[in-house]
Parts: C-alpha cells; structure tokens; sequence
C-alpha cells in the first residue's frame, strides 16, 4: 500500500471526524437528546443529512418532513455506491459495512487513486470510511456532552451553527455557474414558501429546482 | 423524534445499500446524474436560508444573519471548516448579549 493513500486517508478521517463535534453541539441545541444525536452518527452517518434531521425538527418540522429533507440529501450516496461497486467487489456482510461508510470523502479518495491502483482505491476507501466512522461518532459524543452542560443555546451562539454548518456544506458545490443558479433559485422559492407551509416543507420544495434544471441539460 | 432518527438512518442505509447492489448502467443516465448531483445543493441552500431567517412560519432578521454573514467571510478566506463554525458562533453569541 502507497504511502499516500495512508496519509491521505488519515489526515482527511481526522479533519473530517473532529467535525462531529460540531454535529453533536448543534443537534442537543436543536433539542434532540444525547442517545438521539449519538444513533443519527452511528447509524445514519451522512454529515449532511444527520444536519437537515437536527436543522427541521430544531424549527418545528414534522418526523415526515425531517425524514424526506435527510432521505433527499441522502440520495447521493446511492451513485457513490453504485460508482464504488465494481472497484470493491463485495458481497454479504462486507457489502453492509462498504455501504455504511460510502459516502462523500471515502468516495473521493478512492476515486483519487483509482486511476493508478485499483488496490490502493479500495483501501483509501475502507481507511477513510472506517477513519471517519471512528473519529466522527467519537466527536459527536463529545460535542453533544458539551452542548448539554451549556443551557440556553441562543445565548451561546449556537443558533447561527446550523445555518452555518449547511453554508459550510454548500460552499465547495458552488463551482459552477449552474450551481449557483440553484442554490439562488432555492433559498428564493424556501423563503417565499416559509410563510404559507409547516416547517421543514419549504426545503423539501427546493428539490423542483434541480429537477428542472437537469431536465434541461444537455446530452 | 426518534420515529425521525430510526427513519431518516434506514432510508439512508437503503440508499447506499441499494446503490452498491444495482447495474452501475441504471444510474449513468447523464440527466438522472445531473439531477442527483444538482438536489445536495439545492437542500443545502434552501436549508441555509429557512436556519437563517426562518423561526418558525416568520421570516426574522436577528442576530443568526451576522453569524452566517461572518461564516460567509471565513469561508471565502478559505477559513477551516471548525474555525468558520467558531467564529460564526461567537459572532451571534456577542449579539446576543448586547
């Protein structure tokens, strides 16, 4: 195994993990308990969707509407899965654990490597899935144990977290002029709809945008 | 609120169950692609706005708008993920207390 797919792996499962810790902050602030936050990193384990879960029911959002903003964000790591397949060859149990830990980062080092070893891809994927999984449940334990012991989230800021968080999350997709049409067109339609539904429907609203717009795309 | 959590984690075990089982074909469809690549960012922004101002059904200008202003900053100064959360919550934390 190279040396790269090593640190790489490592220097993302550490900087990626420690940012549990502000998951576990912003879920107790939203009002989701200790055990809550904690089951959402071990079992949904999907940063941006763990957020939207803590995000809509923080506001007031329906269980339904929590769970379709998550599933709809969640969506992606169904293409990491099938981009991943044939590379990891895995089947039975190990196929369970490879789709647990596909997600955005595992994926993105694999397909670092992939081009000059097939064998260094699977590894950078496995290293960096079970790096994450490790450092990211530990820090949201810790962070949600933090939150509890502060009271009042407003006052210690931790209303603008969440918000920030997802701003955070957007940022890097914003590269392309498309993107950013999207993202303008979202919080227009999420903003004019806030008035008129219950929480947390407003962003489920916001799928109508990419649909449109990658109907329209060119083949 | 743990009808939410158990739901959101298995839908979400699905997806990527799923996608690890079927032909790699069905999802290379160049507009499915498109569309699956365009929904995170859509969500996400939307779901920036609604945190923002939303409390609620009402539309609010408070002290959220100066921490997400400030997150915007440090992420165009190419801030650390952490530090950008830090500091865009010290921001509305100060305004609070004025």
């Amino acid at each position: 195994m190279s040396r790269a797919v090593i640190r790489d792996s490592l220097s993302i499962s550490i900087a990626v993990g420690t940012y549990g810790a502000a998951f576990g902050v912003a879920s107790v602030a939203a009002g989701l308990s200790i055990a809550q936050t904690c089951a959402l990193s071990l079992l949904l384990f999907s940063g941006a969707s763990q957020f939207a879960v803590a995000g809509v029911l923080g506001a007031g959002g329906s269980a339904m509407s929590a769970i379709a903003a998550s599933a709809l964000l969640a969506l992606r790591n169904g293409f990491y899965g099938a981009r991943m397949a044939p590379l990891l060859q895995v089947r039975g149990f190990k196929r369970l654990l490879a789709s647990q830990i596909t997600i955005d980062e595992s994926t993105a080092v694999a397909l670092a490597h992939e081009e000059k070893s097939a064998s260094d891809a699977r590894k950078g994927f496995w290293l960096t899935g079970g790096g994450i999984y490790l450092f990211w449940n530990l820090a949201t334990l810790l962070g949600a144990l933090g939150a509890n012991s502060l009271g009042d989230p407003a006052q210690w800021g931790l209303d603008a977290t969440i918000p920030a968080a997802f701003l955070g999350l957007l940022w890097p997709r914003l590269k392309s002029n498309i993107s950013r049409l999207v993202a303008l067109a979202a919080i227009c339609l999420a903003l004019l709809l806030t008035p008129f539904l219950s929480p947390g429907l407003p962003i489920i609203a916001c799928v109508l945008i990419p649909i449109i717009a990658g109907w329209r795309v060119r083949t | 609120m743990w009808s939410a959590v158990i739901g959101a984690s298995a839908l979400a075990f699905a997806f990527k169950y799923i996608g690890q089982s079927i032909p790699q074909s069905v999802l290379t469809n160049p507009r499915i692609a498109k569309i699956a690549d365009l929904i995170p960012t859509a969500l996400l922004a939307g779901l920036v706005a609604v945190q923002t101002f939303a409390s609620k059904t009402e539309l609010v200008v408070d002290q959220r708008i100066a921490g997400v202003a400030v997150a915007a900053v440090a992420l165009y100064l190419r801030a650390n993920f952490l530090v950008m959360l830090i500091a865009a919550t010290l921001t509305s934390a100060l305004l609070h207390q004025l």
